[in-house]
């Protein structure tokens, strides 16, 4: 909890840091940009695999049993998965779009939500005790996929 | 065994002799000072400021009276180097902020230096003029020209002696080569040419040519999208021409030689440490990001800063460092707070005494830290209006980390980070170094007996 609680944290400000740089004078900075962007990605990678944890934990006993099979059918892409099972994951607080983020974020409606993929495809990692114990996977991840997102507009107007 | 000019810090005692800039604590942004740079003699001392200005001191010559002090410097030449500007196709401003000054090694009379902001590097000349031509024939003494039919005799002007002046002119105007913001400029050992980096691309200039310029290295990927590094910082080998050093936001310092390919892209040597799994965090990237890079004078090894450390490379290892200090590694478990202060963005410079026995960077609440090669030890000390009686000893500062506190300690929480010292410098020959603080500048000598 505590983590999610700080990488919520760190993704707002950093949010906050972007668009408070579109103004200043010289321009974004290209540098600076792409920092807050390595350590936003960071920051929520770790909010939504822990959200994600969340959401395991208390349907746990109804999915232990299907889990080996979880594994593969997950990093295939999502639209495999049954929209059942998709929507289990997704309802009540997950299903909301996190309020620090600006209010223009395209929402997911009901139907598309199978067709959801924020990261792109993971594994299903243990759930992070602590966010300076995430090792080498994260980080890995983000230091090889590139920018996307609000920095890729950004960036873009460079 | 160094002692003498650029002795260790067990010999050095270091004293202050001057401050200059305003005292009020509220400080102007405009003065704020952006760049130091010694000459390569160490009897002129440039700074740039944010408003674009460069103020050069000179050194007096020692006095006979005071053989225990080494000249003090005084102002020599001031000049607007940089004006704002505006770009119009991509609606921004671009700042007038002084990035860097670097000198040319001198050949003649006047001295040259090259300063750059964001876009335009430029080339200044600095001249003295110390005689005027008097007496001329056809004009008044203020220029005006003579009514003619008063002019009875023939007269040739001659040169009489007249107050110092000091003329800084711009010869060469370097624009339009950068798409992103200039972070870093280098001469080269042969004189004719130089580099020029932004965050992506780094230029090969000739002095003498500001309508083109040479791309010598481009990490612009196709996709931006895929963007994970950016270039940091860029040097020039101290004396082989051909080879070049630049520093990325990765933590890794490529090396290059020029005569393998007209493009660089391909390094000839990478620099880089494996990263401490144990040390881990969400700002890990932030941390590594090197801000600065120099050569020794020898050409042997080159330091590295990034946010907590120095770093010593010796040009024949590219696995990991020879040498590391550690600059204030108290900080390490504040990195949020850093974060969210911006101050884990700053950027701070290192650089080396003129034998490389000792090499220097700054840090916060005023603080600057020097570590010695071969002592293996280092000392804290501070540049502040309390401690500038005219050579009062500098006493070394501490910081405690642990729960006790000291006295004469100061804790973690009690440093000031608004007052940062970016900018360092170290005179060429002697034991005296030029310290930047946000808006003044410290001059420190070495205690003679």
């Amino acid at each position: 909890m505590e983590v999610n609680v700080e990488a919520r944290r760190i993704l707002a400000v950093s949010i906050s840091k972007l668009y408070a740089s579109r103004t200043q004078r010289g321009g974004l900075r290209l540098h600076r940009s792409l920092l807050l962007s390595m350590v936003m990605r960071s920051a929520r990678d770790i909010y939504h695999s822990s959200r994600e944890t969340e959401g395991q934990t208390s349907e746990e006993p109804m999915e232990t049993s299907s889990k080996e099979g979880c594994d593969s059918e997950i990093t295939e892409d999502k639209e495999n998965m049954s929209p059942t099972k998709q929507s289990r994951k997704r309802r009540g607080k997950a299903s909301a779009a996190p309020d620090f983020l600006p209010s223009k974020r395209a929402r997911l409606e009901p139907g598309e939500e199978r067709y959801a993929a924020p990261m792109g495809s993971w594994r299903f990692d243990p759930p992070p005790t602590h966010i300076a114990h995430q090792g080498a996977d994260l980080h890995q991840r983000s230091r090889d996929r590139g920018i996307t997102g609000t920095m890729v507009q950004a960036l873009r107007s460079i | 065994v160094a002692c003498g000019a650029g002795g260790g810090t067990s010999d050095v005692q270091w004293c202050f002799s001057q401050v200059k800039g305003a005292i009020d604590d509220d400080v102007a942004e405009a003065d704020i000072i952006s760049t130091v740079e010694f000459n390569h003699s160490g009897e002129l001392l440039a700074t740039g400021d944010k408003g674009g200005r460069v103020v050069i001191f000179q050194q007096e010559p020692e006095s006979k009276n005071q053989p225990q002090c080494r000249g003090e410097y005084n102002v020599y030449s001031t000049f607007q180097s940089h004006e704002p500007e505006f770009d119009y196709l991509k609606s921004l401003e671009i700042e007038e902020k002084i990035n860097k000054i670097r000198w040319l090694p001198q050949k003649n009379a006047a001295q040259f230096l090259l300063s750059t902001n964001d876009k335009t590097i430029k080339l200044w000349k600095i001249s003295e003029r110390d005689k005027r031509p008097e007496g001329y024939n056809l004009k008044e003494e203020d220029g005006r020209y003579r009514d003619l039919n008063t002019v009875t005799t023939l007269r040739v002007p001659v040169f009489r002696p007249m107050d110092l002046m000091v003329e800084a002119s711009p010869r060469r105007v370097f624009a339009n080569a950068h798409t992103y913001h200039v972070n870093s400029i280098s001469v080269n050992s042969d004189c004719e040419t130089y580099l020029s980096a932004d965050d992506l691309r780094i230029n090969l200039w000739n002095l003498e040519i500001t309508d083109r310029s040479f791309n010598i290295v481009d990490i612009k990927p196709t996709n931006m999208e895929e963007l994970t590094e950016v270039i940091t910082a860029v040097e020039f080998h101290p004396n082989q021409c051909n080879t070049f050093v630049y520093s990325s936001s990765k933590g890794t310092i490529r090396l290059c030689d020029m005569r393998a390919s007209a493009l660089c892209d391909k390094h000839a040597k990478q620099f880089e440490e494996p990263e401490d799994p144990n040390n881990r965090s969400f700002f890990s990237e932030i941390i590594s990001s090197i801000s600065d890079v120099k050569f020794s004078h020898s050409g042997r090894y080159m330091m590295t800063r990034d946010y907590l450390s120095v770093k010593i490379w010796d040009l024949n290892m590219e696995s990991r460092p020879v040498e590391t200090y550690q600059v204030h590694e108290y900080l390490r478990s504040k990195l949020c707070s850093l974060y969210e202060n911006d101050c884990i963005f700053d950027k701070f410079e290192c650089c080396w005494n003129g034998n490389d026995s000792v090499v220097m960077t700054g840090s916060y609440n005023n603080f600057f830290r020097m570590f010695d090669r071969g002592y293996r030890q280092d000392v804290t000390l501070e540049a502040s209006r309390e401690n500038s009686k005219p050579r009062s000893v500098l006493k070394p500062r501490k910081v405690s980390t642990g729960g006790k506190r000291k006295k004469d300690e100061i804790s973690v929480d009690s440093l000031d980070f608004n007052k940062k010292i970016l900018h360092t410098a170290w005179h060429p020959l002697d034991n005296i170094i030029a310290v930047a603080t946000t808006n003044n500048l410290y001059i420190f000598q070495e205690k003679l007996n």
